[in-house]
């Protein structure tokens, strides 16, 4: 068994296998996991928002879906993983309270969902799973040997997409 | 003020956030008094400002099983306010406040529980809401609470989010409620940009 990485809000981390990467307690936030099944390097971005350009202070850049996503496949190629062979799963983008439906602001996590499949559609990596949207948070473990993205939420059983 | 950013907030500003944290704590715990019949101690409140990596470890751990409630704020402040606490608080509160019944399930609140848990968010967030357009003399309309029971780090996204257009820091104010039980609650106020700045002029900054 390898060591698992733990990815944090705001934040992305790549691995190499048997090593996995995890974050925690995911909720309108979105966890892309990608993986370079040849070389089984993988890696996970917790992103926070959809848009860098929308924002004034956006030093962070794995806080966006656009600038998280291209920073992780950097930094995954610059560990031997080749972009054409690259594959996506992702997760998240809860809802998480009624309310958040009101404004525009608040149906982030939908919004989070859209600009990360419109990211990976730019960089050419397809999307073979997703478990994203409803209300409810989740935890999840990328294991970039299987490419099993194993999905964690209170009350439900545990999905393995 | 208009040009606030959060990632420098110094000391003065910061005074003036924990004195608004504790005002509307003490309110609340006022409230919370009332609502139990019983006499509420508060601790004085902590503040913090976590950076978005922090936010879940500061109420135990992002997988802690937390009730949040939720409400958007309009009038003169723009934005949100969430106040949680660990489920286990929360089953205390809800039991306490419907006589002493024992909850029905230790994993789940039923519908009546949930509607009383979301009753002492309003009143407690309605507390907290009340100190701050007093002292800022500004209009304050809370939405009706929104209730959620999930991982503290995924309630936490919601604020987080919230404070991740304006910077890479979240302010979160911690308080313990003490009767024969302790809570440990915490709220999360989220002004847009431009109300953080007016709440600040208000109290003369």
């Amino acid at each position: 068994m390898g060591e698992m990485i733990k990815v944090g809000m705001a934040d992305l981390k790549i691995c190499l296998s048997p090593n996995s990467v995890t974050t925690l307690g995911l909720g309108s936030c979105v966890g892309v996991a990608i993986r370079d099944p040849q070389t089984k390097v993988g890696g996970l971005a917790h992103v926070m928002l959809p848009d860098s350009t929308s924002v004034n202070n956006n030093g962070n850049i794995a806080k966006f879906a656009d600038t998280a996503l291209v920073e992780l496949v950097k930094q995954m190629e610059k560990a031997g993983a080749v972009r054409r062979r690259m594959v996506a799963k992702i997760a998240g983008g809860a809802q998480m309270f009624k309310l958040q439906s009101q404004s525009d602001l608040m149906r982030v996590g939908d919004r989070n969902v859209q600009a990360v499949k419109k990211k990976l559609k730019e960089l050419g990596i397809p999307i073979l799973a997703e478990d994203t949207g409803e209300n409810y948070g989740r935890t999840v473990e990328f294991y970039p040997e299987s490419g099993d993205y194993i999905i964690k939420s209170v009350g439900k059983p545990v999905r393995t997409i | 003020m208009a040009n606030l950013d959060l990632n420098n907030v110094d000391g003065m500003y910061f005074d003036v956030l924990r004195e608004i944290g504790n005002i509307g704590a003490g309110n609340a715990a006022t409230s919370l008094a009332q609502l139990l019949n019983t006499k509420v101690d508060i601790s004085v409140p902590k503040i913090d400002l976590l950076e978005f990596s922090q936010v879940g470890e500061a109420m135990g751990g992002e997988e802690l099983l937390v009730a949040g409630i939720y409400l958007r704020i309009e009038g003169d402040l723009n934005g949100s306010i969430m106040f949680l606490m660990a489920e286990k608080s929360a089953h205390d509160l809800v039991s306490r406040l419907m006589g002493g019944m024992p909850p029905e399930n230790e994993d789940s609140f039923s519908e009546m529980e949930m509607s009383a848990l979301k009753e002492i968010g309003n009143i407690i967030t309605g507390a907290y809401l009340n100190s701050l357009s007093t002292l800022t003399n500004m209009k304050i309309i809370p939405s009706i609470p929104d209730l959620c029971v999930d991982m503290a780090g995924a309630l936490l996204s919601v604020p987080a989010i919230e404070f991740g257009e304006m910077g890479d820091k979240m302010l979160m104010i911690e308080t313990t409620f003490t009767d024969f039980s302790t809570i440990d609650g915490y709220f999360v106020l989220v002004p847009d940009l431009p109300s953080y700045g007016k709440m600040l002029s208000a109290l003369g900054m």
